[in-house]
């Protein structure tokens, strides 16, 4: 079956650079699933879960603030943040996901409520990922 | 002529520093290869960030705040030093030319506002009563895209709320081990995209949902990035800077004990020269 080069770069360094068979990830407009030979394409993604298949294994990668560029043979993400699931440091999560709920449980100004909601957001996505860690 | 015990207690003391400032130098060796291998970690982030921007820009249909150049009423200045000194002219050089600028372009205070990175900075401006709107110390020497991810956000949303009606960024750009250069770069608007989108015009890409709400997205990001990309060539520049005031210091320490040195040795050379000719004449007295 043919393969399309992904990439994944983050500000501090590339995270993966493989061939798959197929990209699945969650744009902000609705899931999107790429086969080589897509057309070029240009679309943000959600603080999500990044799916790369490859001979019926799949590979998970938590993206957030991270947008989609897609070429026939290439797929490039640009992320702020990614981390493979075997990479995800599962209790710094654990933390955050506390400390953004008991922030938002305060009910303080409206800009930390927004921010925290941010980071819980982040923290479930990181865990949910983490789940899939072979 | 001062004595010997003294002397030798100055040639001890500076060889104590002299092994502190080596020490140091070699620490910032190390710290700017790493400092290397951050920014070209970079690299391929930024490149690819660039290339995407510039060509969405450059699509006719999409606009942004952030690509407009308004009229100026407030400018923001993001000033990037280094927390500790001993970096030779690394600091001042930066709050130098600021300042120069600012009293050059700015009549009253209300015409312009600091975003301090590092210590020195914001004492500088604090010091100076001059405002200071946002400020951020204590910068890791390896900087992540995280910790400077909030104050770069922050200072983006300033220029779309308007408090500010652009945004220049001064830092100190890393030439190569030896020479850093104090570099003022004019971040937003985001005016100069267009210029290198001839490389690979060819692929016209699709948008999802459209250009301008990727723009919305994207832009900030970009602006981000580039705040975190002069970071990066900051510290190295830093460490740089560090590393050969420490060197430099090395070497005057080196040359103060070869002077002490010497001192040393005439000085102990003209005490036995006294003592023998004290012994020849007493010698000399007893016989007649």
């Amino acid at each position: 079956m043919s393969t399309v080069t992904t990439s994944i770069v983050t500000p501090d360094g590339p995270v993966l650079e493989e061939d798959y068979e197929m990209v699945s990830c969650t744009a902000e407009n609705g899931e999107l699933g790429i086969l080589p030979g897509h057309i070029p394409l240009v679309a943000p993604l959600k603080v999500s879960s990044v799916r790369l298949q490859i001979q019926g294994r799949t590979d998970y990668v938590s993206v957030s603030g991270g947008f989609l560029e897609v070429r026939p043979d290439r797929v490039t993400i640009l992320a702020q943040s990614a981390e493979r699931a075997s990479d995800i440091d599962v209790d710094r999560a654990e933390q955050a996901k506390q400390r953004a709920e008991k922030r938002l449980q305060d009910k303080q100004a409206n800009l930390d409520q927004i921010r925290a909601e941010q980071a819980l957001n982040r923290a479930i996505n990181r865990l949910d990922v983490a789940s899939h860690a072979r | 002529m001062a004595s010997l015990r003294d002397i030798q207690s100055k040639i001890n003391s500076t060889k104590k520093t002299k092994q502190i400032t080596k020490a140091m130098q070699m620490v910032s060796a190390s710290k700017l290869s790493r400092a290397e291998q951050n920014a070209k970690a970079f690299v391929p982030y930024s490149e690819k960030m660039q290339e995407v921007v510039s060509q969405i820009a450059a699509s006719d249909d999409a606009t942004h705040p952030m690509l407009q150049t308004r009229a100026v009423k407030k400018t923001g200045y993001l000033v990037i030093t280094a927390d500790r000194g001993l970096a030779g002219g690394y600091n001042n050089n930066v709050i130098r030319e600021v300042y120069r600028t600012i009293q050059h372009q700015h009549a009253s205070t209300d015409e312009y506002t600091v975003i301090a990175a590092g210590r020195f900075g914001r004492d500088f401006f604090k010091k100076n009563n001059l405002p200071i709107a946002k400020e951020i110390i204590g910068l890791p020497d390896q900087p992540d895209f995280a910790d400077i991810k909030q104050i770069a956000s922050e200072a983006v949303e300033m220029f779309l709320e308007a408090e500010i009606d652009e945004l220049v960024m001064f830092y100190n750009h890393y030439n190569n081990a030896i020479s850093q250069e104090v570099t003022s770069q004019k971040l937003l608007p985001l005016t100069d995209l267009s210029a290198d989108t001839g490389r690979s015009v060819q692929s016209m890409y699709e948008f999802e949902p459209n250009a301008e709400e990727i723009l919305k997205i994207l832009l900030p990001q970009y602006a981000e990035s580039l705040i975190y990309g002069a970071l990066l060539d900051a510290k190295a520049s830093e460490h740089a800077a560090r590393m050969t005031a420490m060197r430099n210091a090395t070497d005057n320490a080196n040359e103060r004990i070869d002077d002490l040195t010497l001192t040393y040795n005439r000085a102990r050379q003209a005490a036995i020269t006294q003592e023998i000719s004290e012994i020849v004449s007493g010698a000399a007295a007893q016989q007649s």
